[in-house]
């Protein structure tokens, strides 16, 4: 059980070494955030800079957002989910690997703060956090503790990955993941009848505000116009309606198949709450079965889109 | 129900399944007339978003078809276009989409027995499914038909 400050120190003393030799230009991390319960993404380019990063329970932000087309030498601070897409990055050629170095936090999950305030609906005014498996919340006269596990983010609680294996280096001690995600709520799912399916993601996606939050958060998302934003022709309406939203989820979906790590930044930016993993996890499932890929695991392995098996089975065809 | 006749958005390579309708048409093969063509360089140009886009404007159906796996014009268009309907066809069937209303096929520019009865069982399938009413953007109601 590392202590938090105890990895904040080892990624502060990396950043530091790795500013002063020139090995990066910028490390981007993650610093306090000005609420409780928040960490905002950091970019340390002094050495100076770097007593400001943090590590925290709240790190929750995929900082492998920030590296496509990035120019220079870049330091990341990443997790499990955040090393991998960090590796698909270079996979997709949006950074070369030479220019990018990953300081490996393994992680133990994030928290999830709607499950914090369902908890301890009153207001929070200051939280503090020693160590990687709980929390205590203050506010106007009270302060309650609160397990991690409790709390944890829904892909924090699958996840296999937790150690970033590829990192350059790690600093705290490896931390083993779930065996295996078996999609099971995915598979109960696809084993109800298509009006009940078709019932399912038309009530999932109900309070969609399509403030495309989820698509900016997403490190997948950096095409220099989005099919969302396009005029000539129009994709998709600019209001609100029902099936505008559900074209959004289904191509967001099909753009991230074979590319999503799971790190959740998009449910977490998603101000009403919409599990809009579902569409992605439909996905990965179905990348995984038919061509046995996982995203962001090696260097040198090629997205599964930009190439074909001469077998490929596909029995729909006709 | 009987009367129902389906709008169906076909999309067609050039090289083989446009070739093939050609062939049936100038044979004399009669089929159903409820699709619209779109004709297509490859089906590998075929983006998810067209697909999306004909059901958002009210199609009760649509049809993909393609050249046989190792014929393809540009040689490996469909082997791509391959891998994106597996995911296509999997996503839409999760959501509760009805797979008969999507179908996909190899049909090459000889086929055009082939090309008539994958014809006339589209429009069968997507007849048996009935009108599309929960995958297609309302139409905006602005009261106007009353002041006109």
């Amino acid at each position: 059980m590392p202590q938090l400050s105890e990895i904040t120190g080892k990624i502060r003393e990396s950043a530091k070494k790795l500013l002063t030799s020139g090995q990066a230009d910028v490390v981007i991390g993650y610093r306090q955030g000005t609420v409780p319960m928040a960490t905002a993404p950091f970019f340390a380019r002094t050495p100076e800079d770097c007593d400001q990063l943090v590590w925290s329970n709240f790190a929750r932000v995929n900082l492998a957002n920030y590296l496509s087309g990035r120019p220079g030498k870049v330091a990341l601070v990443a997790k499990g989910c955040d090393a991998r897409s960090a590796v698909g990055q270079v996979t997709e050629n949006q950074i070369l690997k030479d220019n990018l170095y990953l300081i490996g936090v393994p992680c133990t999950g994030m928290i999830d703060n709607n499950l914090v305030v369902a908890k301890e609906p009153r207001p929070i005014s200051e939280v503090t956090e020693t160590t990687d498996e709980a929390i205590t919340v203050k506010g106007n006269g009270f302060s309650t503790d609160i397990k991690k596990e409790d709390v944890l983010r829904r892909n924090c609680k699958t996840c296999v990955n937790r150690t970033p294996k590829l990192a350059n280096e790690l600093v705290g001690p490896e931390v083993n993941g779930a065996a295996a995600d078996d999609y099971a709520d995915i598979k109960a799912l696809l084993g109800k009848s298509l009006e009940e399916r078709m019932a399912y993601f038309k009530d999932l996606i109900k309070d969609c505000l399509r403030c495309y939050a989820c698509r900016n958060a997403c490190p997948l998302c950096y095409c220099p116009i989005c099919f969302v934003d396009e005029t000539r022709p129009q994709w998709l309406g600019k209001s609100t309606d029902a099936m505008d939203t559900m074209t959004f989820h289904l191509l967001r979906g099909l753009h991230c198949a074979g590319r999503c790590t799971s790190c959740g930044a998009c449910e977490t930016a998603c101000p009403v709450n919409i599990k809009v993993r579902e569409f992605n996890r439909i996905m990965e499932l179905t990348v995984q079965s038919n061509w046995q890929y996982e995203p962001g695991m090696s260097w040198d392995q090629k997205p599964p889109l930009t190439m074909f098996q001469t077998d490929d089975t596909a029995d729909f065809i006709k | 129900m009987s009367d129902f006749e389906p709008k169906i958005v076909a999309f067609f390579c050039n090289w083989c399944t446009y070739g093939a309708a050609d062939l049936a048409g100038v044979s004399r093969l009669d089929y159903p007339p409820n699709f619209r063509v779109v004709r297509l360089p490859c089906t590998g140009r075929l983006n998810p978003k067209f697909i999306m886009e004909a059901f958002k404007r009210g199609a009760d159906g649509v049809w993909v078809s393609g050249c046989h796996p190792g014929d393809c014009h540009y040689i490996a268009g469909n082997y791509y276009a391959r891998r994106k309907f597996i995911l296509l066809h999997q996503l839409l069937e999760s959501v509760g989409v009805d797979p008969n209303r999507l179908r996909f096929s190899w049909i090459s520019s000889a086929e055009a027995n082939k090309f008539q009865a994958m014809a006339k069982d589209v429009v069968e399938n997507v007849k048996a499914c009935g009108p599309n009413q929960s995958f297609r953007k309302e139409e905006l109601n602005l009261g106007l038909a009353e002041v006109a």
